[in-house]
């Protein structure tokens, strides 16, 4: 996998994602991916209202959330996420990328959209950038010294 | 057949694999099923209703299901069958995810099913006006088929084509 310099919180503390997709390898890989930008993982869930529940427990920086999943849908969980933690940074990550449906994950306070199969470079980018100034990016020789 | 409507899958397909085994694919036998589609592995069912309707299935032998899981985890993951089932489960979403985007943004309109397992070592026969085209794509880590059956709904099949 790509190296990337390592995303950290502004305090220098890792950034913390909840992960939310019905696919257990779609989890797994998403994982993987932010844990080589430098971020650790707080929770993980299958489906849309244990991602409320989730999201209420773990106080994640970042939710990094499917959309097509049973129970209840991601757009619709973003939505109450957002409805009750207004400065929820969510990240739509769906093989189901028109614009219709991300103009409605945005329209419900999502932040961005990335299009499975997920390549690392740009979820970088978009975790940058939802982060914004509260993420300083810094290479592992920067951090040691 | 309706390849205006097929190609958006086979170029997904074709995409998809290439992207998340990080290889070269290549599409080997493309066949006209005449017959009922007869299972090969572990396969997965996607229905779409809409401006245009229709089934894909697609299908893996388990070990190439194993390796492709490898690929979409990022890791190794253990030989099963549940394994092998969430695999091909995950690669048809992937592939109509993106084969649906690209529909969409031709003007068509539909709802698409989650994937589901298939089971039935049978499946429908094709019909007149719905012809499936079973397509093989080889990849580095063993074949992909994807058995494709679709057309325009009754509703449209009057109105002029979308660009």
């Amino acid at each position: 996998m790509e190296q990337f310099p390592i995303l950290l919180h502004k305090d220098h503390k890792p950034i913390r994602y909840l992960v939310v997709d019905d696919s257990v390898f779609a989890r797994k890989n998403v994982a993987k991916m932010v844990e080589s930008f430098g971020g650790e993982i707080v929770g993980e869930a299958g489906d849309g209202c244990t991602a409320i529940t989730e999201y209420d427990r773990t106080s994640p920086d970042v939710v990094l959330m499917d959309i097509t999943m049973p129970q209840m849908e991601g757009i619709e969980a973003a939505e109450r996420i957002v409805r009750a933690h207004p400065e929820a940074r969510i990240v739509m990550v769906s093989s189901v990328g028109y614009q219709e449906n991300i103009v409605a994950a945005l329209q419900k306070g999502a932040r961005h959209f990335v299009q499975k199969p997920v390549k690392a470079e740009i979820l970088y980018e978009v975790i940058k950038y939802v982060m914004g100034d509260d993420a300083v990016a810094a290479t592992p020789t920067a951090l040691g010294s | 057949m309706r390849m205006e409507l097929i190609q958006p899958f086979i170029n997904a397909a074709d995409a998809v694999l290439a992207e998340t085994l990080q290889s070269r694919t290549r599409i080997g036998d493309v066949t006209m099923e005449e017959e009922a589609y007869r299972r090969k592995g572990v396969a997965s069912l996607v229905t779409i209703k809409g401006d245009i309707e229709g089934r894909i299935i697609f299908d893996i032998d388990a070990p190439t299901a194993t390796k492709v899981a490898t690929y979409l985890a990022g890791t190794t993951v253990p030989v099963s069958e549940e394994v092998a089932q969430e695999t091909v489960c995950e690669l048809a979403n992937m592939v109509i995810g993106s084969a649906i985007t690209a529909l969409n943004d031709r003007g068509f309109h539909f709802k698409v099913a989650p994937p589901v397992a298939h089971g039935e070592s049978l499946g429908e026969k094709s019909s007149e006006d719905q012809e499936a085209l079973v397509m093989c794509f080889d990849t580095d880590s063993g074949n992909v088929f994807m058995n494709i059956a679709m057309r325009y709904s009754r509703r449209r099949r009057n109105d002029p084509k979308p660009g």
